[in-house]
């Protein structure tokens, strides 16, 4: 894995495309994280918290059914049994705590789909913290269970009605606000993306999963999956699970939907703090993602996943709604397992590829439960009679 | 090397004045108009912001009016041509985020602005550490690239800030985006102050100067005011006459106070 520099480079990707004014604050992290991170003490309060508040370690489960049908050897990995119902909590208590222990007394966070919006309203209520959550008016429409969670849980939901009222300008209002209270507040940042040391720290705390994951499927099959697959919106549950396998010979499988597609239609770009791939116009406009899952919904992609594209060191193919769709379902049925929609991306590329994986171990992050998307697919599906 | 804009600015300076920089949202309608005004009713210099979708460092007015600019189907190369054929006699700034220069590439993106009669760019979202081959572009195309110091800079990082500066250094008048207070914050001055203690170059408070009480409040310690969202929500509101009136005021204010 690549332990970035002072100048947060993943090969050509990453850095720190801030104003001016954030620049001390991110430099002020950096040496917060690296710090804790290096603390005996630190590590301890936040393994005790994954243990005995998110529920960790997630268990993996073979799913026989699903392995019968596709003829290959299907693990999952379940994010999706964390407290909040996916993988957001290990980033959120990573960073509420180091927040803390800055003396931040106040939280701002975006959120697409809502589960990084509820982990940090989740880790703010626990550990005592002034929280506020920026989301897309659109996203705000298609997951008011997880806006009216939210303010259960004590935090102010702004609904952004700027630009595309989806998550990449849920991101650009919370660095607004940031940029008003940094000296108070610290921006609870949700997945592998933005100014450095994001990425490198989100990943960090994220990679507990494939910790956890490596031992786990080692002591099942005896030797690491031939792949594993995840999910990729800014990409933090892949970057967490592919950090257990990236010196494996394991193939890494991050799935795009087709109209977020970063890696596959974008061109090396600078938003948000990072570069990266990103979807834009000949102009450099940044292009609005079409997504039918709210937490994929995004035109760029954490650095890292663009450097380990650019290295061919994972691949990073698309699938399209109906894909997605289907596969929601058929996890469903065949499995007992309802996977949140960003998930049934993972699997959608799996139906799709098994014929060509016949025999092989693949290990998919199920980085979330499908809870929140029911009502949004009651409406696409009808009432299925 | 010093430019066209820092050459105007200064010599404004040198006569006891203090400089007053006006922005305009490039593409929005009535903007070519409005950069007439701008230039008529003494403005020293025009700042011409350059749309994109992402402008984290704009707050309503200014994230509007671009909006609008980009839903009319402008673009970086439109407004250039256009700025090409303005014969206004005062220097002109190009304000863009980063993607825009990156996208067109270092060289393409100087050459661009040279080639329209364009002084200087500034670009909010390139921090100083990730400023070098921009500025190094800048510099062989004869373009001036601003730097922006903030409320938050320690004091070790200002002089680095102002040394790589061209053209003028923009001290960021609050924490926070674009727009219109109604009173000027106490870091405008203060920060002003720390950067006049480490540069000769002329210092010009922006974000937060709201009206002409505040661009004077503020030139006692700056050089000079940049002034955006009023600017921009004059022209939304009364097109290019309303923007020349309010350079006007500001401008007899500047004029007439006792400094």
């Amino acid at each position: 894995m690549v332990t970035p520099g002072s100048d947060g480079r993943f090969g050509d990707f990453g850095g720190r495309f801030v104003p001016e004014t954030l620049v001390p604050a991110c430099q002020e992290l950096e040496a917060a994280f690296q710090d804790a991170w290096a603390d005996p003490m630190f590590r301890s309060d936040l393994s005790d918290l994954l243990r005995e508040y998110a529920g960790r370690p997630s268990i993996i489960t073979e799913c026989h059914n699903l392995s019968e049908q596709l003829g290959i050897r299907l693990i999952l990995k379940r994010e999706d049994l964390n407290h909040t119902g996916s993988h957001k909590i290990n980033n959120v208590l990573g960073q509420t705590l180091l927040a803390k222990r800055m003396g931040k007394k106040r939280i701002v966070a975006e959120t697409g789909a809502g589960q990084h919006g509820v982990a940090s309203a989740t880790a703010a209520a626990l550990l005592g913290l002034e929280c506020k959550v920026y989301m897309g008016a659109v996203d705000v429409a298609r997951q008011e269970l997880n806006v009216f969670r939210m303010r259960l849980l004590g935090s102010d939901v702004e609904a952004v009605t700027s630009g595309s009222q989806t998550l990449k300008d849920a991101v650009n209002e919370a660095m607004r606000d940031w940029v008003a209270t940094v000296e108070s507040t610290h921006y609870c940042l949700g997945s592998v993306m933005g100014p450095h040391p994001y990425p490198y720290m989100v990943r960090q705390f994220h990679r507990v999963i494939g910790d956890e994951a490596f031992e786990q499927t080692n002591e099942l099959l005896g030797t690491s999956p031939d792949v594993v697959v995840a999910c990729v919106g800014g990409g933090s549950n892949a970057m967490g699970i592919f950090s257990g396998f990236v010196d494996t010979p394991a193939r890494l499988i991050g799935v795009e939907p087709a109209g977020g597609a970063a890696v596959t239609r974008g061109q090396p770009g600078v938003v948000h703090g990072m570069k990266s791939y990103l979807m834009q116009d000949e102009y450099g406009q940044v292009a609005e993602a079409h997504s039918i899952s709210a937490g994929l919904d995004y035109p760029g992609v954490g650095p890292e996943h663009s450097y380990l594209a650019s290295i061919g060191r994972a691949e990073y193919p698309t699938v399209n709604d109906d894909e997605v769709v289907a596969a929601f379902q058929l996890m469903s049925r065949s499995e007992g397992i309802i996977p949140a929609l960003e998930c049934a991306h993972a699997l959608a590329w799996i139906v799709r590829e098994a014929p060509s994986m016949k025999g092989k171990t693949v290990l998919m992050n199920l980085s979330g439960r499908g809870d929140k998307d029911v009502g949004q697919m009651m409406s696409i599906l009808g009432g299925l009679q | 090397m010093i430019g066209r804009l820092e050459t105007v600015l200064s010599a404004r300076i040198a006569s006891g004045g203090k400089c007053l920089v006006p922005y305009i949202t490039g593409g929005y309608p009535g903007w070519v108009d409005a950069i007439r005004a701008c230039a008529a009713q003494g403005a020293d210099a025009v700042e011409i912001g350059l749309p994109f979708s992402d402008p984290v460092m704009d707050g309503p007015v200014i994230q509007a009016a671009s909006q609008i600019a980009l839903e009319g189907g402008t673009d970086y190369i439109k407004i250039l041509h256009e700025v090409r054929t303005l014969d206004v006699g005062i220097p002109l700034a190009v304000m863009c985020y980063y993607n825009t220069v990156f996208h067109a590439g270092h060289e393409r993106f100087a050459s661009d602005l040279a080639a329209a009669g364009i002084s200087a760019a500034i670009v909010p979202d390139l921090p100083l550490e990730e400023s070098g081959d921009w500025c190094a572009a800048a510099v062989a195309a004869g373009i001036e690239t601003v730097m922006l110091a903030a409320p938050t800079a320690p004091d070790d990082r200002l002089p680095r800030v102002v040394e790589r500066a061209r053209g003028f250094v923009y001290s960021v008048g609050l924490l926070g985006v674009t727009g219109e207070r109604t009173s000027l914050a106490l870091t405008a001055t203060t920060l002003a102050a720390r950067v006049k203690k480490v540069t000769n170059k002329p210092v010009l408070v922006g974000v937060g100067v709201s009206n002409a009480e505040q661009a004077v409040e503020a030139s006692r310690v700056a050089d000079g005011v940049i002034m955006g969202a009023s600017v921009v929500r004059r022209l939304m509101e009364g097109g290019a006459d309303a923007v020349g009136a309010y350079v006007h005021e500001v401008r007899e204010a500047l004029d007439s106070a006792q400094w």
